[in-house]
């Protein structure tokens, strides 16, 4: 799955203006961005419901357009709304939409797996947002596809249908598929993605794994709070950052900024033992994507609000080369930093959501 | 293609028989009316039992019902709910699509018929026999006439604003048309109006042919030819799937 410098306009206005994206079997690719950026336009070149008004499009090595007919059995598509008949219930769209298919899925495992046995026989339009986004995802995926295009999959669904949807995208991942999602979300792409492209104005802004992103937009620390007027260039000295890293906030208030590792918590709390120093709440802060996301969309603002987006390459997507991160193995990530005063957030302590729902599902193709 | 034409066919007219007002539209109305004007005598029938007029007149109208707004409405609100959309990414196909609601459209046409054929011969109607052949020929260049329109409706308006527009449209057509009273009794420019439109063509060809065992008209099956042939093809033209 691949698009390279694709461009699409609706009359004068550009929406996507030059976007590459190429994602692998097995592998989950996030497009984020605003709402506005382009994503939906992007996606639905890739799925073949449009044309490119330039550059190339691949799916599985064919054309979306010109070999639509061969590829509408193997990929799966999600619209961000809508697509189901309003009076057909959950059941009766997955067995009709199984038909369609040559070697279809077990619509009634989907229905299950999706949570929507319940609701079996409720019509389309008195369904919740949740189920709506659900039957969906299960429409998408009766056909078996080999690429799974999901746009906004979890727009409007509750955390329960989110646990759903990630653990399915996960198993998808699992069996081969390529899953190329748009979201506005961030936690989402930083559960589900393997690799995330930031689009603002039409064009990517940066792309890596979300961590190289996290990373690249910094806002690690170790934080503490001890008595105020510490020797900030010996605590530099003993973690190994240089001086301008270290700082003294407030009064009392600590902050070592760098990649957190077990190695900078154990210098810290090492030179603050050495000096039985009063401590209190030694945390880390990790990196987030959202974060990264902030900084960058912001600092594309202009490129954001404006329609007409040929401008946006100027601050934003100069590919700035690997990141000072630790994990730069998949290209490059933009890793400039625009503004100062890092947001800096504690970490969303979200429960591993990959234990506890694997178990029964593997079994099901 | 067989598997998924079928699929979609009964997909198709499962949805339509469980759809309260698409019933009524196709067969509560048609059958009231003839039963309701049949009974209470109160438009000019012209010659002959009231009953053999409005049989042919209300089969018209059921006709129209079905292949025209009950197609319009649904495919408008398809439109609407990205339902149209959606399909274009599966296997389904354009053509299988289109066969399947043409083959759903037949299918209820032929329910009507039976049902309106029943009541009326109840009601003491004694069809022509020998009119048949020609009025199952003219049947189905109205149905694709009338589909035209419906889908030219569908394919260019909001939805709300489809609904509006085939119910309204569907009130003119049974006003003007001979299904309710002769064209000879409307006023001469009505009725001039009326006989280039497809649905007084369909009534004055059915009460001939059904009820009369006589030919077809020869401007019945010019019009009701160009209708076929002109509807469908303005509507693939402008048709918007989203």
């Amino acid at each position: 799955m691949a698009c390279d410098d694709l461009v699409v306009r609706y009359g004068t206005v550009t929406a996507v203006g030059g976007l590459s994206l190429a994602g692998r079997h097995g592998q989950v690719l996030a497009v984020l961005g605003p709402n506005g950026a382009g994503k939906t336009s992007a996606v639905e070149t890739l799925e073949g419901y449009r044309r490119p008004d330039a550059g190339t499009v691949r799916i599985l090595g064919l054309d979306p357009v010109a070999n639509h007919r061969e590829l509408v059995g193997r990929i799966g598509v999600m619209l961000q709304r809508g697509g189901v008949y309003p009076t057909m219930g959950p059941r009766q769209a997955l067995h009709l939409f199984a038909r369609y298919y040559d070697d279809p899925d077990d619509p009634d495992a989907l229905l299950d797996l999706m949570a929507l046995g319940p609701v079996a026989r409720t019509p389309w339009r008195r369904l919740s947002g949740g189920e709506q986004q659900r039957l969906s995802l299960a429409l998408a995926l009766v056909g078996r596809p080999e690429v799974l295009f999901l746009d906004e999959p979890t727009a409007g669904v509750d955390p329960e249908g989110r646990l759903v949807i990630r653990q399915v995208v996960a198993d998808q991942r699992a069996r081969g598929a390529c899953v190329v999602l748009t979201t506005h979300e961030l936690p989402e792409a930083e559960h589900l993605a393997d690799e995330v492209v930031i689009v603002a104005g039409g064009r990517a802004i940066a792309r890596g794994t979300p961590a190289e992103l996290a990373a690249a937009a910094g806002g690690q620390a170790v934080r503490f709070t001890a008595p105020p007027g510490l020797a900030l260039a010996e605590l530099a000295r003993a973690t190994g950052v240089s001086l301008s890293e270290v700082d003294e906030a407030l009064p009392g208030q600590y902050e070592v900024r760098g990649p957190v590792t077990p190695a900078t918590v154990a210098a810290v709390a090492g030179w603050l033992g050495a000096r039985d120093l009063p401590v209190q709440g030694l945390r880390t802060t990790a990196a987030t994507l959202e974060e990264a996301y902030m900084r960058l969309v912001t600092a594309n603002g202009s490129a954001v609000r404006g329609s007409a987006v040929g401008n946006s390459t100027a601050r934003g997507s100069a590919d700035s080369g690997p990141t000072t991160g630790e994990s730069a193995d998949s290209g490059p990530t933009t890793g400039e930093s625009i503004d100062s005063g890092p947001t800096t957030r504690e970490p969303t302590s979200e429960p591993d959501q990959t234990a506890g729902h694997g178990s029964g599902r593997g079994g099901r193709r | 293609m067989i598997r998924r034409w079928a699929a979609q066919t009964t997909a198709e007219l499962s949805m339509s028989l469980r759809r309260g007002e698409s019933l009524l539209l196709t067969l509560g109305i048609p059958v009231v009316l003839l039963v309701f004007l049949t009974e209470v005598h109160i438009l000019p029938t012209g010659p002959g039992r009231p009953v053999g007029f409005l049989a042919p007149g209300m089969m018209a109208l059921a006709i129209m019902s079905t292949a025209m707004v009950n197609l319009s409405i649904a495919t408008g609100f398809e439109r609407g709910y990205g339902v149209l959309k959606r399909l274009g990414a599966t296997p389904l196909g354009r053509p299988a699509l289109l066969a399947a609601k043409i083959t759903a459209v037949m299918v209820i046409e032929v329910i009507q018929a039976a049902v309106l054929v029943l009541v009326a011969v109840a009601l003491g109607w004694r069809p022509s026999g020998s009119g048949a052949a020609a009025a199952v020929a003219v049947v189905l260049l109205a149905t694709a006439g009338f589909g035209g329109i419906g889908l030219i409706l569908a394919g260019s308006l909001r939805p709300e604003v489809n609904l509006a527009a085939s119910n309204g449209l569907w009130l003119v057509l049974l006003l003007v048309s001979g299904m309710l009273a002769p064209l000879a009794k409307l006023p001469v420019a009505m009725a001039d109006i009326a006989r280039v439109l497809p649905a007084a063509a369909l009534a004055d060809s059915l009460h001939r042919s059904l009820t009369g065992g006589l030919g077809v008209a020869w401007w019945a099956w010019v019009v009701l030819a160009a209708w076929a042939v002109g509807g469908p093809v303005v509507a693939a033209m402008i048709f918007r799937w989203e």
